[in-house]
C-alpha cells in the first residue's frame, strides 16, 4: 500500500485503537491540499482558452457589452459562418496538412536512420555528426533568416510548399530521442541477426523501427505540431495566397488596421481543431514522459 | 580542399568504400566487428545532406553576408566591418537586443518555475484526479504561437478585456496592457509561460520520478517538513534537468517572434521588438540583407556564449 511512503504533512498521533479507520479518513485528508493545488493550477491553465473558445460562440455585439459574462448571452455561429466565407480554409488546411504530414514522415525516417546508426555504430565520423546535429539546436537555423530564404531562393523552392518541408525535416531532438532509445536496445539482438545472416539495412527496417513504435508515435505527434503552428518559414518562403499555411492566414487577420474579433476568434479556434483531435486520441504517447529520453542527455 | 572537411569527409570516405564493401561485407562473422561503411553511409546520408544544405550553406553565407551590403539582388559588395560597426552604433539594435535580455531574464524563470510546480503538483501521489490535470496541462502546447498570441490579446484587451473587466469591476482602473510597452511586456511574459509549461513539464517528471524515494523516507525520519525535502532533497536531485530546461527556454526565448507577433506585433511602437523581428524588419521589410546577416551572426554569438556559460555552470557543479 501507499500509505506506508512519503507523506507530505504526517504529524498524525500514532498507534491506537482505530488506527486503520483513522488512516483512511488521514488519507482523504492529506489529499485535500495536493488536490486543491494540482485543480488550481489547472484552471488557470485553462482559464485563457475556455474565454477564448466561449467568445468564439459569442455574437458580434455581444463581445463588447458590458458587463461581460463567461457564457454567450445568446449562443452563435456567426463568427465561424463569416470566418468560413472569409478565409479559405479548405485550401490553408489542405495547404497545412500536406506541409505537416509530409515533413512529419520524413522527419520520423531520416531522425529513426541517423539515431540509429549513432547508437549502434562506431565511427569518429558518426561523433563528428552526432556533435553538428546538437549544434543545430544551439544555433537555430530559423535565426539566420536572409541566409536561409537565399538558399532556398537558389534551390528553386521559393514559394512553394516544398520550401518549408525540406529545411525543417532534420530535428536534433528527434534524432537523440531515436538515439536514446536504440542505445536502449541490447547489442545482443543485433548480433544474433548478423549471426543469422541478416543484412544490416535489414536488421534496421525489420526488427529495429518496429520495435521503436513508441518513439516513433511520439515523434511523429510532436512534429506534426510543431509543422501545423510553424510560422517563420512559411512567413518568408510562401509568397503566393494559394500556398499559405493556416498560420500566415490567421497573421493576415490579425495585422488588419481593424481586427474583426469576431471572424479572428472562430478562425482561430477552427485552427486548433485537428490538433486537439489528434491529441485526445495519441494522448498517451505524449505525457508518457518518453519525450524526455532524446533531451536529457 | 581539404579545409571544410569536418562535414564533407564522411560522405566522401564512405562512398569509397561502398565501392568495395559488398565484397567484404555479406559474410559477417560472429566476433568481428567490420565497420559497416555501407550502412552507415547509407542510414546518415539524408541527414548529413540536409545538415550541409540548411545549416552549414546559410551559416556560411550568413558570415559572407555580414561583411558586404548585399540588399538581395545583383553582386556582393564587400565593406568588411562596416555592418558590424554601424550595428554597433544603431540604437535600435541595442533596443532590440535589451528588450530581448529583460524578457529572457523575466520569463525564463517564470516557465521554469510554473512548469516545476505543474510537474510537482503532478508527481504527488496523493492528488486526485491526474489524469484529467495532465491532460488540461497539455493543452496550451497543443495551441500555435500565433493563437497564443490571439489569445492574450484577447484577455488583455484595454477596453473589453476580460482582465480590465475584472479590475474595473472590482474599482481599479484599467490598465494600459496594450499602450505601455512594460504591461504589454508583461503579457508576452505571462503568455510564453503558459505556452511553453508543458513540454517542459515533461522534463521535469522525469527528473521527480528519478530521485530516489528512501532520500524522502529518510528526511520524513528526521523529521524534515515537506518544504524543508523539497528544498534540500528534490531541487538538488533535480539539477541536471533544472539546468536543461533553462537552457532550451533561454533559447527558445531568444528567438521568440511568432507569439509577439501576434499579441502586440512588438508594440507599442517598437518598444518590443525583439531581436529576431529585428532581424526579419531590416532583412525582409527593409531588405538589407547584409546588415541583418550581421545582426544574425551577433544574435549566434550570444546565444552561444549563453549555451557555453550554462554548460560550463553545468560541468562545475557536475549537474551532467
Amino acid at each position: 500500500m501507499v500509505t506506508t511512503t512519503t507523506s507530505p504533512t504526517s504529524r498524525r498521533p500514532q498507534g491506537s485503537a482505530a488506527v486503520v479507520q483513522r488512516r483512511r479518513s488521514g488519507e482523504f485528508r492529506k489529499s485535500i491540499a495536493p488536490t486543491a493545488m494540482l485543480w488550481s493550477i489547472a484552471i488557470l491553465t485553462l482559464f485563457p482558452l475556455l474565454w477564448f473558445l466561449l467568445s468564439s460562440f459569442k455574437t458580434g455585439g455581444d463581445l463588447f457589452t458590458y458587463p461581460l459574462s463567461l457564457l454567450p448571452r445568446e449562443w452563435s455561429l456567426d463568427g465561424y459562418a463569416r470566418a468560413l466565407e472569409r478565409v479559405d480554409f479548405v485550401r490553408y488546411f489542405t495547404n497545412t496538412f500536406v506541409v505537416a504530414a509530409l515533413t512529419t514522415a520524413l522527419t520520423v525516417f531520416f531522425c529513426a536512420t541517423t539515431g540509429y546508426a549513432l547508437a549502434k555504430y562506431k565511427s569518429p565520423w558518426l561523433s563528428v555528426l552526432a556533435l553538428c546535429i546538437l549544434s543545430t539546436t544551439m544555433l537555430p537555423g530559423e535565426v539566420i533568416l536572409s541566409p536561409m530564404f537565399s538558399v532556398i531562393k537558389n534551390l528553386g523552392l521559393y514559394n512553394s510548399l516544398g520550401g518549408i518541408v525540406l529545411p525543417s525535416i532534420l530535428t536534433p531532438t528527434g534524432v537523440f530521442m531515436f538515439r536514446q532509445f536504440f542505445i536502449t536496445v541490447p547489442d545482443e539482438l543485433l548480433d544474433s541477426a548478423r549471426i543469422d545472416g541478416a543484412r544490416e539495412l535489414t536488421i534496421f527496417f525489420r526488427i529495429m523501427l518496429p520495435i521503436a513504435k513508441p518513439i516513433v508515435l511520439t515523434l511523429a505527434i510532436i512534429s506534426f505540431q510543431w509543422r501545423w503552428n510553424d510560422y517563420i518559414f512559411p512567413l518568408i518562403v510562401l509568397n503566393n495566397p494559394k500556398n499559405f499555411t493556416l498560420q500566415i492566414a490567421l497573421r493576415q487577420l490579425i495585422g488588419a488596421q481593424n481586427i474583426d474579433w469576431a471572424i479572428l476568434l472562430a478562425a482561430s479556434v477552427l485552427s486548433i481543431i485537428p490538433l486537439v483531435v489528434i491529441y485526445l486520441v495519441f494522448q498517451k504517447y505524449i505525457t508518457g514522459s518518453d519525450v524526455d529520453a532524446g533531451l536529457k542527455d | 580542399m581539404t579545409v571544410p572537411p569536418l562535414e564533407v569527409r564522411p560522405a566522401a570516405d564512405t562512398k569509397h568504400a561502398t565501392g568495395k564493401g559488398p565484397a567484404s561485407l555479406p559474410a559477417p562473422r560472429p566476433r568481428r566487428r567490420p565497420r559497416y561503411f555501407f550502412s552507415t553511409f547509407a542510414l546518415t546520408a539524408g541527414v548529413v545532406v540536409l545538415f550541409l544544405l540548411f545549416f552549414i550553406w546559410p551559416g556560411a553565407l550568413g558570415v559572407m553576408y555580414s561583411f558586404t551590403s548585399y540588399r538581395g539582388f545583383g553582386d556582393l559588395k564587400f565593406i568588411g566591418l562596416d555592418n558590424y560597426a554601424a550595428l554597433a552604433s544603431d540604437p535600435a539594435f541595442y533596443a532590440a537586443v535589451g528588450r530581448t535580455l529583460v524578457y529572457a531574464v523575466f520569463s525564463v524563470p517564470l516557465s521554469c518555475a510554473l512548469s516545476l510546480v505543474m510537474a510537482v503538483a503532478l508527481v504527488n501521489a496523493r492528488a486526485r484526479g491526474k489524469i484529467g490535470a495532465r491532460i488540461i496541462f497539455f493543452l496550451p502546447w497543443l495551441v500555435s504561437p500565433i493563437v497564443t498570441g490571439v489569445i492574450w490579446r484577447w484577455m488583455f484587451g484595454e477596453s473589453f478585456g476580460f482582465v480590465n473587466f475584472i479590475i474595473t469591476s472590482l474599482g481599479g482602473g484599467a490598465l494600459p496592457w496594450s499602450s505601455n510597452a512594460d504591461l504589454s511586456l508583461f503579457v508576452v511574459i505571462l503568455a510564453s509561460a503558459w505556452a511553453g509549461a508543458a513540454f517542459n513539464m515533461l522534463l521535469f517528471i522525469a527528473a521527480l520520478n528519478n530521485v530516489p524515494k528512501s532520500h524522502y523516507e529518510a528526511a520524513e525520519l528526521d523529521g524534515a517538513n515537506a518544504w524543508q525535502r523539497f528544498v534540500s532533497i528534490t531541487l538538488p536531485g533535480i539539477a541536471p534537468t533544472t539546468l536543461l530546461v533553462v537552457l532550451l527556454s533561454t533559447l527558445g526565448h531568444m528567438k521568440e517572434f511568432a507569439m509577439i507577433q501576434a499579441l502586440n506585433n512588438g508594440g507599442p511602437g517598437t518598444e518590443n521588438q525583439l531581436i529576431v523581428q529585428y532581424i526579419y524588419q531590416t532583412g525582409f521589410a527593409q531588405s538589407k540583407v547584409g546588415y541583418a546577416s550581421a545582426a544574425s551572426m551577433v544574435l549566434l554569438l550570444i546565444l552561444m556564449v549563453i549555451a557555453a556559460a550554462q554548460l560550463i555552470i553545468s560541468k562545475r557543479s557536475r549537474a551532467w
